[in-house]
């Protein structure tokens, strides 16, 4: 039920906050999401969509640091493999 | 998809899942609140990555399984009255209530229609001007800004022909209900990340500290419920009991704050019973007096109907987490998805479900 979906905004309609919409690429599939919710949202940006309306912003910076924190164990792992 | 494919590499679980393996060294039992997180712990196989030591229990975290029997029974009511055209969320469709359900009356010529987004449903009313349209507000803390943005737009186009039935839940509530339970296993929780997209996560620090329980802010995909496992059972080794969030790339401290001010604009807080568990206190929505115009039950004349659910179900003991599904006497004989006895046999979401869909191969 929660389920919410990330997708990229790739056009804005509307002026009133409330009304406000983007077309919104989810994979190849576009679908109008309002933007009711995210007044900063822009062109490019990634939103997660639930039930027809964009919850949240992603933050590209903190999407990164498992990837960054799985490396480091990684070289840390190998490093104690090597010895000193 | 970006954000979703990276988030489920196979060779990285396995490297969150060794570290799980390192790090804990006593019996562990966490709960995952949500049922999308059910859902793909059991699709994904994630429990079975984990030490023996580490014990999953499934949360009541499935707002179509917690509906109360007797909202099922308001929205058979509705939907067959002339009329009414019916919108939900597909997975309402199949719930059972007392005697039949949404899908059935469906069949029997009732306009029942699966919408996307409760918007479709305002949509919906501004189309077909003679006809009543009612949604069925269904739903945690993730879906209420959703319905409230449906009723405030409704309001807006002073649409005269819309409404809604609402059975929106709130999650600390449940977990305060689960905690305060003399038989209570868990020892820290992964919060649900959709739900705290929006109200933030400063509702959970009071937890943390009144019953000792770490609570990691987690999100959906593989990479992400292994890493809140690990933050969990770190902190559980290590003595602490504090709030952290595993999923920052969506969740921020304060959530979504045009959400919240819009969902106390329409909604207040209220009892609400759970299907399984009973009423819990302030542990609902329901709309503020300013909007009763678009309270279905008021418009068709359903309130206070009380209903007793069916006592072969076990659901109530599966959704607080104090048995397995397949510990239940029912599960896959006498309730299978396709004849339900209970909502967790019904919603993917749902614990039972979820396991007669993918243990049973």
């Amino acid at each position: 039920m929660c389920l919410a979906i990330p997708g990229k905004i790739i056009s804005v309609a509307g002026d009133e906050p409330t009304f406000r919409t983007g077309k919104v690429d989810f994979g190849g599939i576009a679908k109008e999401v309002s933007l009711a919710y995210i007044p900063e949202a822009a062109i490019g940006d990634y939103v997660i969509v639930h039930a027809g309306l964009a919850l949240s912003k992603v933050d590209e910076v903190e999407a990164q640091k498992v990837f960054e924190y799985l490396k480091r164990m990684k070289e840390l792992g190998e490093l104690e493999e090597a010895g000193p | 998809m970006k954000y979703l494919d990276e988030y489920r590499d196979g060779a990285l679980a396995q490297q969150l899942a060794a570290e799980i393996h390192r790090v804990a060294t006593k019996p562990w039992t966490l709960m995952e609140v949500c049922g999308g997180q059910t859902h793909a712990i059991i699709k994904f196989g994630i429990d079975e990555l984990l030490p023996k030591q580490v014990t999953l229990i499934h949360g009541p975290g499935c707002p179509v399984c917690v509906t109360p029997l007797e909202k099922i029974d308001q929205a058979l009511e509705i939907a067959n009255r002339p009329g009414v055209i019916f919108t939900s969320f597909g997975d309402m469709l199949r719930v059972p209530g007392s005697t039949t359900d949404l899908l059935s009356v469906k069949a029997s010529g009732g306009d029942v229609r699966i919408v996307y987004s409760p918007l479709d449903a305002v949509k919906l009313a501004e189309q077909n001007p003679a006809k009543e349209v009612v949604f069925f507000g269904v739903g945690f803390e993730t879906t209420a800004p959703a319905t409230a943005m449906a009723v405030f737009q409704a309001a807006q186009k002073g649409l005269k022909n819309f409404s809604m039935l609402i059975s929106h839940v709130l999650v600390p509530p449940a977990i305060e209900a689960l905690m305060s339970s003399p038989n209570c296993r868990v020892q820290g929780f992964l919060a649900a990340g959709h739900v705290c997209a929006i109200m933030g996560y400063e509702e959970y620090p009071p937890l943390a500290a009144k019953y000792h329980v770490p609570i990691v802010v987690t999100g959906f995909e593989p990479l992400d419920i292994l890493q809140g496992i690990l933050m969990c059972v770190q902190q559980l080794e290590s003595g602490r009991a504090e709030v952290e969030n595993q999923y920052a790339r969506a969740v921020r401290k304060q959530g979504n704050q045009p959400a919240q001010h819009l969902v106390r604009e329409v909604f207040h807080v209220v009892p609400r019973k759970w299907r399984g568990v009973g009423e819990i206190p302030a542990s609902g929505l329901g709309l503020n007096s300013a909007y009763a115009t678009y309270d279905a039950e008021l418009k068709f004349g359903v309130t206070n109907r009380r209903v007793d659910e069916p006592a072969d179900c076990l659901s109530g003991l599966v959704l607080q987490g104090q048995i397995k599904p397949h510990e239940c006497p029912a599960f896959g004989k006498r309730c299978t998805p396709e004849h339900p006895l209970g909502a967790t046999m019904v919603s993917s979401e749902g614990a039972c479900a979820a396991y007669h869909r993918y243990r049973l191969r």
